[in-house]
């Protein structure tokens, strides 16, 4: 029982169409995603890039369990997800932190959740501000931090409860080059440390590759599919800013360029048209 | 370097022309009824009403009629706000509650409740209750609509995330809805403070024994009007007072929102 847990892949995508009725409620409805089936091993890190509006937010709904899908099915660790995913932890594209409380307590607020009292939970995210680059800034809210301060603090919020598997949707768009590098190096490194599995969005091939095990592609909507699946097997542990340099590098980013350059295109012909 | 926009002066300077502007105004007032360009029968002398209101607050018989205003405004605060939190989140959480009831609550909140309180003084007598209940119908309906929009306004990412760290619904009510809810119903406390108080104040004038409403009510009776702007000096001091309190109050509970940026909610 325990074995075939553990040699369950963190996340099963079957067959996953994701119908959403029209805003007026009449009119034709709009199907974002059809037919998705991936996988994502356990300690694995895949990223998923595709044009903008293509489903891959509504991909990640799924798989965290707060969008049920219109046909098809997912499974975390060999469980069916229904309702809230409790092995998942979740980064929001949008801004997802709570207003009235400070950055600390947003840290803390999984762990109190959890039953562990406020101040043992406070006492513990302090580390996790550090990590994330925030020392001194726990008394600050939401709205005096900036943007970048925000998706760290989010990101320290998510890792406190120790998900085994990590959903980051675009989690470092905000954030300028250094310290993307930087949250980017940091995520690898703790990923390496416990091998939890991460499946990654972004718009950002470049990051996609540096940062993964697999990269999926995804068609631009309606009616999304995955179009393209590669393998990167780049040496690990990776630094990754210098993997960019590497001839390896470049070859994969080309390849996969090409595929996705016509389904950007296409992406933003659709989106010119609706 | 210059500022584009024109600079105000210190805050000592404005204090002081905020100052003038009421001596002026009393002093205006001097001048014109002193040279009985107006009559001081009917608009009274400001020399007259602050040795009234003097008289009065020396001698006692004022701080009695302050209490029951005071205590009046309290509870209709205090009840009105309890109600209004506990009908706006089970409005909010209750879709077919709210969709029912809405034509009601929006007939009864139209309805100008001065017209409740011959009702209420014979339902529930002269006595401070009947001033309680008119304030309580004023406040509740503001506090109601705060928190209604309040637990709607949750942002849904906010919510999901909350779920996702593993809030239970307990969690939720506690960390997301009350806290937003608050935050509204925080940002009216200036307009519920004073709706009790109009409550309270207007019952008073309309039939009691106590209370600076009644106080002003009796002056009037006597064309009194030293009296009556007597009456009007302390509740007027009594508003502002109330309202620095409310201040502090408001800056203390909602530190956590960014200041002139969204504009207020009302
Ligand atoms: N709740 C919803 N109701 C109706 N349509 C929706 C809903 N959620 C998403 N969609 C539609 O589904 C499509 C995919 O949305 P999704 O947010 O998953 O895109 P995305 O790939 O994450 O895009 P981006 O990269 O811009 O974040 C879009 O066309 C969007 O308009
Ligand atoms: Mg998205």
């Amino acid at each position: 029982m325990a074995e075939a847990a553990a040699a369950a892949p963190a996340l099963q995508l079957e067959g996953v169409t994701c119908t959403f009725p029209s805003p007026d409620g009449r009119g034709r409805s709009y199907t974002a995603v059809q037919g998705a089936s991936f996988t994502v091993a356990d300690g694995e890190f895949v990223s998923i890039v595709g044009p903008t509006g293509s489903g891959k937010s509504t991909m990640l709904n799924v798989a965290a369990g707060l969008l049920k899908p219109s046909e098809g099915r997912a499974l975390s660790f060999g469980q069916p997800v229904t309702g809230i995913n409790p092995k998942a932890g979740y980064m929001f594209q949008a801004e997802a932190l709570m207003p009235w409380k400070s950055a600390l307590d947003n840290v803390a607020a999984g762990l109190e959740f959890r039953g562990v009292s406020k101040a043992e939970a406070r006492e513990r995210a302090m580390p996790w501000l550090s990590r994330v680059g925030l020392e001194g800034f726990g008394d600050r809210f939401p709205h005096q931090l900036s943007g970048g301060m925000r998706k760290r603090v989010a990101l320290a919020q998510t890792l406190i409860v120790d998900p085994k598997i990590i959903l980051m949707d675009e989690p470092f768009s905000a954030l300028d080059v250094q310290t993307r590098q930087m949250m980017e190096n940091e995520l690898l490194d703790l990923w390496a440390a416990d091998r939890k599995s991460v499946v990654f969005i972004t718009h950002d091939l470049e990051e996609a590759i540096a940062m993964s095990d697999r990269v999926l592609v995804l068609s631009a909507g309606p009616g999304s599919r995955l179009i393209g699946e590669y393998r990167i097997d780049l040496d690990r542990p990776r630094d990754v800013a210098e993997i960019r340099m590497t001839p390896q590098f470049l070859a994969l980013h080309q390849e996969i360029w090409a595929q996705l350059r016509d389904e950007v295109l296409k992406g933003y012909a659709q989106t010119k048209l609706r | 370097m210059r500022s584009h926009a024109k600079r105000l002066p210190s805050r000592p300077v404005i204090l002081l022309l905020q100052l003038g502007v009421l001596i002026a105004f009393f002093l205006i007032w001097h001048v014109l009824t002193d040279t009985k360009i107006l009559s001081p029968f009917f608009f009274g002398t400001p020399g007259a009403v602050l040795a009234r209101t003097w008289a009065d607050f020396a001698s006692g018989v004022i701080w009695y009629h302050l209490g029951i205003t005071l205590l009046e405004t309290a509870l209709a605060f205090v009840i009105g706000t309890v109600a209004g939190i506990a009908f706006g989140f089970w409005f909010a959480r209750a879709p077919l509650v709210s969709v029912v009831f809405d034509p009601y609550i929006k007939a009864v909140n139209a309805l100008p409740r001065v017209v409740l309180a011959p009702i209420f003084a014979l339902w529930l007598g002269l006595g401070i209750w009947s001033k309680v209940a008119l304030g309580v119908t004023l406040v509740f309906f503001i506090v109601f609509f705060n928190v209604y929009q309040g637990v709607k306004e949750v942002s849904p990412v906010v919510l999901a995330n909350a779920r996702m760290l593993g809030a239970s619904s307990r969690d939720l009510f506690r960390h997301v809805y009350l806290p937003s809810a608050l935050s509204w119903v925080f940002s009216s406390l200036h307009t519920a403070v004073g709706f009790a108080m109009v409550g309270a104040v207007v019952g008073e004038y309309l039939g009691s024994a106590a209370g600076l409403g009644y106080r002003i009510h009796q002056a009037e009776g006597v064309f009194d009007t030293v009296g009556v702007f007597s009456g009007m000096l302390v509740l007027t001091i009594f508003v502002v007072l109330i309202d620095a309190a409310v201040t502090v109050i408001e800056k203390r509970l909602l530190h956590w929102r960014p200041q002139d940026t969204s504009g207020g909610q009302h």
